[in-house]
């Protein structure tokens, strides 16, 4: 290896090293999702608080890591959770389980669950990464930043 | 010994003896031990060890055993969890005993218990480093047995995210491969633009591997707005990030030392062993579905097979990195011609009916119940369709019995038969030659094993 070489390759290093880095301090710094990104699910309610879900199943139906569990229930007039006629008294999804297809978004007619843009999942046990109904209607208190259209990193 | 074995040494020995006559140089002494010793069972060759161990310290030639190493699984030089039972004589693999299942997921049985539409979701996985083509493949065969016609700018779609999919592909084989025989900078530089391109997968399908985008019938969505304008920069680029690659590798001494002459098989026995993928075409076989069979509207596109001489590493790696640049221009021209159209087939006893009508249209209710409910009735029949996956030849071979599941889902996957080219091409070799053949074999485990 001649000195020009050497010299060469140095002149890459030192190139190299006045570029901006294209890495991002995570966990510090949050990667930006784009919009169609599928993440943590969330329950949806009609502006009037009742909930979009009635339970129908179709969901479950769906989905191929069979991670969705429903219990329907009817609506009565004292006590109505819903617009339809019946109502999930128990949803709940096994996020271990979940591949994060969106398959439960594509069945849904009432665009009742949507796959947001949440990422940050990990929990210390098994258990905690069942979410309930509750935990699904609330939005995932982080949600990281997202990327306008076409832009780069 | 019986006569028959000492005629196979004697074989072995006269054409290690030619070698060294050609090369006009002595016959070393670990090629003559290799040249007396035939292939065996690893059961076998620990009973002989266990019976020669009276004569283990002997110095005399052709007297010690082999070493049984295991290489791998967990082994960061096996591309993936690859295990090898080698025997190895000082630094020369005598042979080797590829044990694969480490990375079993039972997908395609698993098949058969998921619908036509859900079985898409588990496909992808398979080969986790080309998604798209496994998917591409399943669909394909499911489309034959439906006889669904797949819209123009589906099947552009379709082409233009598979090759994106191949350049970052060969973008993980090249970094690997770099990783492995020591070249750690040219890791770096390659999952620099695998990481832009995966950006664009979850752009385009909402997730960076895995992608569940193509669907029987087309594609699950169409491009997103800006998503043509980010794939023109990628492809504007690539060519010059290329010649970076090329720069620090193609005239790198260490990189020519490691992978020039090394892993070279006859084109002949490549093909005997159904070898195919650019490890077939750097022996010198031009053989490319994309050309042969032309499958999505290949023929529409200008683009060269690039076609080895040699055979070695080297020559594999020249290929990938030239198809890189064959799939740069396949797709600018895909941004290019892009067809207007649907992006699926408007099938509405096999594709979900649009989303718009599911407010509106009691009938389009109706059948999005039935289709997520049920699945779509696939009529009885197999069939069997191929792409050419960055490995090679990608087939998947379906059977249906008029059911909405499938009674069978097979995938060829090329990583597997590639795999089977690895034994009579480290035999003789030096144990370090043999991880540079791993690497340029690009087999990826999870679809060896399934
Ligand atoms: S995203 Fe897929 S795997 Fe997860 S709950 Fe929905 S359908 Fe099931
Ligand atoms: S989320 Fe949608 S598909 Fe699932 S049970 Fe509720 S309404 Fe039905």
């Amino acid at each position: 290896m001649s000195v020009q070489d050497q010299i060469k390759g140095f002149g890459i290093t030192f190139r190299t090293m006045l570029q901006k880095p294209l890495t991002l301090g995570y966990p510090e710094v949050k990667t930006p999702v784009f919009p169609r990104f599928r993440g943590r699910h969330q329950l949806w309610r009609y502006d009037n608080g009742l909930e979009k879900c009635v339970g129908c199943s179709l969901c479950v139906a769906a989905c191929p890591a069979d991670c969705i569990r429903v219990v329907a229930e009817e609506n009565t007039q004292e006590h109505r959770v819903s617009a339809g006629e019946r109502y999930a008294r128990i949803y709940e999804i096994n996020m271990s389980r979940c591949i994060f297809c969106g398959y439960c978004e594509v069945a849904c007619p009432f665009d009742a669950i949507t796959l947001e843009h949440s990422y940050e999942l990990s929990e210390r046990e098994r258990d905690l990464m069942v979410y309930t109904k509750d935990m699904l209607l609330t939005p995932a208190p982080k949600q990281p930043p997202l990327r306008t259209e076409g832009q780069r990193v | 010994m019986s006569t028959d074995q000492t005629d196979v040494f004697a074989l072995e020995a006269r054409e290690a003896l030619e070698a060294a006559r050609r090369e006009g140089r002595e016959l070393a002494e670990t090629e003559r031990v290799v040249a007396m010793v035939e292939a065996r069972t690893p059961q076998e060759a620990l009973a002989r060890t266990r019976a020669n161990e009276a004569n283990a310290n002997s110095a005399a030639p052709g007297s010690r055993e082999p070493m049984m190493i295991n290489l791998g699984p967990q082994h960061p030089s096996t591309h993936g969890v690859l295990r090898l039972v080698t025997e190895l004589d000082g630094e020369v693999v005598r042979d080797i005993h590829p044990v694969i299942g480490y990375l079993h997921t039972g997908i395609e049985k698993q098949c058969e218990n998921k619908t036509f539409w859900q079985a898409i979701t588990l496909v992808t996985r398979m080969d986790y480093l080309s998604p798209f083509f496994n998917i591409h493949a399943y669909t394909q065969s499911v489309e034959k047995l439906l006889d669904l016609e797949v819209p123009t700018r589906a099947q552009w779609l379709r082409v233009m995210i598979s090759e994106l999919n191949r350049i970052t592909s060969h973008l993980v084989w090249l970094g690997t491969s770099g990783l492995e025989l020591g070249a750690i900078t040219v890791f770096f530089y390659a999952y620099r633009e695998r990481d832009r391109a995966l950006d664009l997968f979850e752009m385009i399908s909402g997730e960076r591997m895995n992608n569940r985008y193509f669907q029987v019938g087309g594609c699950a969505d169409d491009m997103p707005p800006g998503f043509e304008k980010l794939l023109r920069q990628f492809v504007t680029e690539m060519p010059s990030r290329i010649d970076e690659y090329e720069g620090m590798l193609s005239a790198n001494p260490i990189w020519l030392e490691r992978t020039r002459g090394v892993g070279i098989l006859p084109a002949d026995q490549l093909i005997d062993l159904g070898i195919t993928g650019p490890a077939l075409r750097a022996a010198g076989v031009d053989l490319d579905l994309r050309k042969a069979r032309p499958y999505s509207g290949y023929e529409h596109f200008d683009f060269t097979v690039p076609v080895g001489t040699n055979g070695d590493a080297y020559d594999r790696y020249l290929i990938r990195l030239r198809e890189m640049r064959e799939s740069v221009r396949i797709i600018e021209q895909c941004l290019d011609g892009m067809p207007e159209g649907p992006h699926i087939a408007d099938d509405r006893k096999v594709v979900l009916p649009p989303r718009g009508e599911l407010a509106t249209s009691m009938e389009a209710l109706i059948h999005h119940f039935k289709l997520v409910t049920e699945g779509f009735q696939v009529p009885e029949g197999e069939a069997y369709s191929a792409v050419e996956c960055p490995r090679g030849e990608l087939g998947c071979y379906v059977v249906a019995d008029g059911g909405p599941k499938p009674v069978r889902v097979h995938m060829r996957d090329p990583s597997f038969v590639n795999l089977q080219a690895l034994r009579p091409m480290a035999k003789n070799a030096y144990l370090a030659d043999l991880i540079a053949m791993i690497g340029s074999m690009d087999n990826v485990m999870g679809g060896v094993d399934r």
